[in-house]
């Protein structure tokens, strides 16, 4: 029983932290908490939904068109909601970022109605299989695999390379990195774009794992992945998936133990936001927050 | 090589650079001396596109051609053949040593130009290579600066410009890097120097100029200055 809760617990728990990455990334850089990121992963479970359940195109088609779909929606929102205010006071920023969330919600009803959409999930990743004596389908092991070659790739891609190299430089001092010759906005764009991309994973494999979308859909997801950046430590990409593992194992661990508070598991979530800030702000993998000299 | 023509830099309504004029020729080293405030920096950050001033600054790259400065950002001087070496240093204290300069040398794209640059980085800051996989942070003042003066020199600039590069250092340690200054200038490479170490600055520099109060007062050799009554007595202590 316990590792059927385990495993459950790694699955929602590693879609947390694909979500949180975007947060994490983003805030990274611009000090910008980027409330619309929550329902970039909604445009992402919608974009799958249609194009496959709609337009009937192979999931691994579907799932290319709403990667890119979302990639580009999130790359959109950078350009004309955050990229004008980018000398503005971070407050601007903010106010804008909640504008964008609100203006993509509503917008979704006006578009695809309120109604929500069941998904019908492929039978392939839903057949059980057993293992000892955990029952499990086959996409309660494909999720975390998913997120783990993603970090993984993520984590290459910041430490191995040229635009990570510059990523990273960017988030300790824009003016220096500038002056090296990177151009900061296509960097920033480049982040908007990986962000981006790993909600709309998530939102895909949120829509096979509780098969339906819905337009507000991205709200509660978003605000959980947020906790679980700033559990993790805001800013670090491992923290990020840490801190959502972590939520993952709060919410499904304390239903699973104590099946009477089922109704509090959201409230479980905020009391770990609360506890966290509480007893060690930065976050598990967080820096000393300095003063930069 | 650097023209600047009627330059002058605007904070609101605080004017800190009062339409100077000076010129840089190729291969020298020209420095601007003069006092914390008299806007020495902001000339330097003009040039490197950090704030937009009024007047002109033509750059002559190394095709002879030349090319207006003046609302270009920051990112596009690289590429022309300009690096800063900024106040404070600035090094990226979570990246390493080599982080820090393979960073400088961003805008190249070629693998084995950019390890060429940073044998020669290496070559002339053997400390550095030291201290290579260290990060930017646990390094010592004297070797900071020496890692921001490497880290400009690894996109291979024509025009190396240095933002007070002896700012906190030890006597000692500011004859060691002047002594690099010196070397890279041998190489062929323009400097533009912006110093409070006016004694330091004037001992290496071909041409100088003093900046008071966004002025510009004197100018001459670096000689004549060094021996000149006035900077004696307002710069070098009597």
């Amino acid at each position: 029983m316990f590792m059927q809760h385990f495993i459950n617990a790694i699955g929602l728990g590693s879609l947390y932290g694909l979500i949180a990455i975007g947060y994490t990334m983003v805030y990274g850089i611009l000090r910008l908490i980027n409330f619309a990121h929550g329902d970039i992963f909604m445009l992402g479970a919608y974009f799958i939904f249609f194009a496959t359940i709609s337009h009937g195109l192979p999931w691994a088609v579907g799932a290319m068109i709403a990667i890119a779909g979302a990639t580009f929606c999130g790359l959109l929102v950078d350009r004309i909601a955050y990229r004008p205010l980018r000398n503005a006071p971070r407050i601007s920023a903010l106010i804008s970022a909640i504008g964008v969330s609100f203006f993509i919600e509503n917008f979704t009803v006006v578009v695809f109605s309120g109604m929500p959409r069941p998904v019908v999930q492929p039978a392939a990743l839903m057949a059980p299989i057993t293992i000892g004596s955990v029952r499990l389908v086959p996409l309660a092991l494909m999720v975390p695999a998913i997120a783990f070659i993603l970090v993984a790739a993520l984590l290459w891609m910041l430490y191995g390379t040229k635009p990570g190299l510059a990523m990273r430089a960017i988030s300790y001092d824009i003016e220096t990195t500038r002056l090296m010759g990177v151009s900061v906005d296509k960097i920033i764009a480049l982040t908007f774009a990986i962000g981006s991309a790993l909600a709309a994973v998530a939102g895909i494999l949120w829509a096979l794992r509780y098969p339906r979308v819905e337009p507000f859909m991205g709200i509660m997801p978003g605000f959980k992945a947020f906790i679980a950046a700033v559990f993790g430590g805001i800013g670090s990409v491992p923290g990020a998936m840490i801190g959502g593992i972590v939520l993952g194992f709060v919410e499904i661990m304390s239903v699973a133990f104590f099946p009477t508070l089922s109704g509090y598991r959201d409230a479980f979530a905020f009391l770990l936001l609360v506890v966290i800030l509480l007893w060690k702000p930065t976050g598990l993998m967080g820096g000393k927050l300095e003063d930069k000299i | 090589m650097l023209e600047i023509k009627d330059l002058s830099v605007w904070y609101g309504g605080i004017n800190a650079v009062k339409g100077i004029s000076l010129s840089i020729k190729r291969g020298e080293i020209v420095t601007l001396i003069g006092a914390n405030g008299a806007g020495k920096s902001s000339a330097i950050r003009a040039v490197a596109g950090l704030v937009k001033p009024r007047g002109s600054i033509v750059y002559t790259d190394k095709d002879g051609k030349d090319i207006e400065l003046v609302g270009k950002a920051p990112e596009a001087m690289v590429k022309l053949g300009i690096a800063l070496s900024p106040e404070g240093r600035k090094i990226l204290p979570h990246l390493t040593v080599e982080e820090n300069l393979l960073l400088g040398a961003y805008t190249l794209d070629d693998r084995a130009v950019v390890a060429e640059n940073l044998e020669h980085a290496y070559a002339l800051f053997p400390r550095l290579k030291e201290r290579r996989s260290q990060t930017g942070g646990t390094l010592s003042g004297g070797e900071q600066q020496m890692l921001a003066v490497a880290r400009a020199m690894m996109s291979n600039p024509d025009l190396l410009m240095l933002d007070e590069p002896s700012l906190g250092l030890a006597p000692i340690l500011v004859d060691e890097v002047f002594k690099r200054i010196t070397d890279i200038n041998k190489e062929g490479r323009t400097i533009l120097l912006v110093e409070q170490n006016a004694f330091a600055a004037l001992r290496i520099a071909h041409k100088a100029y003093v900046l008071e109060v966004g002025n510009i007062t004197l100018e001459g050799t670096g000689h004549d200055l060094l021996n000149n009554d006035k900077v004696r007595e307002a710069y070098l202590g009597g």
